[in-house]
This record gives C-alpha cells, structure tokens and sequence, in this order.
C-alpha cells in the first residue's frame, strides 16, 4: 500500500467534528469517491470521533490517501490514550455500550467501511483504523 | 450561538436544519423544540433534513427522541427531505429510523401532518373548551 497524502488533527472538543468531516469529504471528493461511499465514510468519522471524545477525552486523527493496485481510498486512524477497551468482542457487538447509548458506533462504522481495525487495551488506549476505497 | 430556529406555522413548527449538525446542536434542538411544543401547544412538528450530509447514531437517536417527545404532548413529527446517500448510510449503521414519519419533501410533509391531525381532531377541541 502506498501512501500519497497525509494529514493530522486533534481532536478536543465537540465541534471538532464538523473541521474533520470537512477534512475527509476534500480528500474524499479529491479521489473521486461518489456520494453514498463519501456518507458511509464521513458517518463512520462522526461515530468514531464522538468516542474518542466521550470514552478518551479526546485525541488524534490521522487522513491518508492510500493506494493499492489500481484502488485509491481514504484510510484514517484514530488514536486514543483513554482507559482502553477491556472486552473488544462486546464493544463489537451490536446494542453493547457503557455510555447508555446505541452501540452501534463500531459495529456499524464497521460495516459503513471497506476495512476496520481496532487495536485497545486497559490503560493503553484505544486506535481504530479504517479504510474506504473509492469503489469499495 | 449554537442553536437552531425553530418557526411556529399555525398549529405546527418547523425547523430547517441548513448547517453541519454536532452532538450539541442536536441536543438543544430536542429541548427547544419539545419546550416549544409545550409553550405553544402545536400538534406538528416538522424537521427539514435536506440539507443535511450526514446523520449518524446520535443525531439519528435524537430524531427519534423529537418524535417519542413530541408524541407525549400530542404533537405528530415528520422528518422530510432525507437524502438517499444519508437514508442507505443509517440503514447500514443499523438505525433504520423506525417509528419517525418521514416524507419526501415540505409540502408532502405538512399533507401528512395535516391528514393526521384531521384524523385525530378531538384533542384541539378539548384545548378550545378549557379556559386558562
Ligand atoms: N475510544 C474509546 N475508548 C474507550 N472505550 C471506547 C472507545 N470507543 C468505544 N469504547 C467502548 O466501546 C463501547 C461501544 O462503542 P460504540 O459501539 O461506539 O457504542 P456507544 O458509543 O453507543 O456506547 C462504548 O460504550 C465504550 O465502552
Ligand atoms: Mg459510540
């Protein structure tokens, strides 16, 4: 995979969402991602900056534009050095949460993206990285 | 400030959500607007979407607040203007918006909403006898 661009934000508060999601639908709309993947991928942002913010107090994210083969896309990382995640099995799981929400917010940008990683441990932080390729 | 207005039209209110929607905005959204459905006690609400890119878990969960809210003070919801690309998105995310009206623009919106309210009429006349 080759790297072609690369960005980085913190992220400390609420509104920072709204510059992120801005962000990534430029470099999105650069690669020539069409709409519904562009949604898929900026819905997945908002999900995984609100628990970085809720869980973490915050942290960094990391756009890049990826290439492999003939695919471009848009992978981003979003590291954390909140409380970690104990059990990663439920807090993939569909309806789990400690926040007393929907706990959809993983699970679902799960499937919003054409590939997830999710690294956490107690005490060392949670990253979460996701890839959308232009077509995928 | 970060807040949206909310517009009084006869017996219903409407909101035309026209920027970038954070966590706060939503959530002062859902008390303004069940405060004013208290104040004024209109019997619709309608929440104009279309230019809205995104919607995700929260937001998607404060709309369906709005409407359980609005339903206890005898008020109907109806979400308009949804765009496909955020409708496929929250289907995805596995919050398909069950028990929110939607519509797919203004005018068929306030045809629901009226349509509802004519079905469902006797509360109004209670409001009309009840001096204050
Ligand atoms: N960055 C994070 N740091 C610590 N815990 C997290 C983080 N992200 C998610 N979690 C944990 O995983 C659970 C599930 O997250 P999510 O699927 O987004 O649902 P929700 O945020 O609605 O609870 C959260 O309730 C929380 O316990
Ligand atoms: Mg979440």
């Amino acid at each position: 995979m080759i790297t072609l661009n690369r960005d980085r934000l913190l992220i400390h508060k609420d509104q920072d969402v709204v510059i992120l999601r801005n962000r990534v639908k430029e470099y999105a709309t650069k690669i020539g991602m069409g709409l519904v993947n562009q949604t898929k991928l900026i819905t997945g942002t908002s999900e995984l900056v609100r628990n970085m913010l809720r869980y973490a107090q915050g942290g960094e994210v990391l756009i890049e534009v990826v290439s492999r083969g003939r695919e471009n896309g848009i992978r981003l990382t979003f590291s954390d050095r909140g409380p970690g995640i104990a059990d990663l099995d439920k807090a993939m799981q569909d309806g789990f949460s400690t926040g007393r929400s929907l706990g959809l917010g993983l699970p679902g940008t799960k499937r919003l993206m054409s590939e997830f990683s999710i690294k956490s441990a107690p005490g060392e932080g949670t990253t979460v990285t996701v890839i959308k390729w232009k077509n995928g | 400030m970060d807040r949206i207005p909310i517009l009084k039209m006869g017996q219903f209110l409407l909101v035309t959500i026209q920027i970038d929607l954070y966590d706060r905005i939503a959530l002062n959204l859902e008390t303004d607007l069940v405060q004013m459905i208290h104040k004024t006690g209109a019997r619709g609400v309608l929440i104009d979407i279309s230019a809205v890119s995104i919607v995700d878990s929260f937001m998607g969960r404060i709309l369906g607040n709005i409407a359980t809210m609005s339903k206890i003070l005898d008020a109907e919801t109806v979400v308009v203007g949804m765009q496909p690309a955020v409708a496929i998105t929250l289907v995805e995310l596995g919050l398909p918006l069950n028990g929110v009206f939607t519509a797919l623009n203004v005018e068929r919106g306030m045809n629901l909403l009226q349509s509802r309210l004519a079905s469902n009429p006797d509360e109004e006349e209670d409001e009309d006898d009840n001096p204050e």
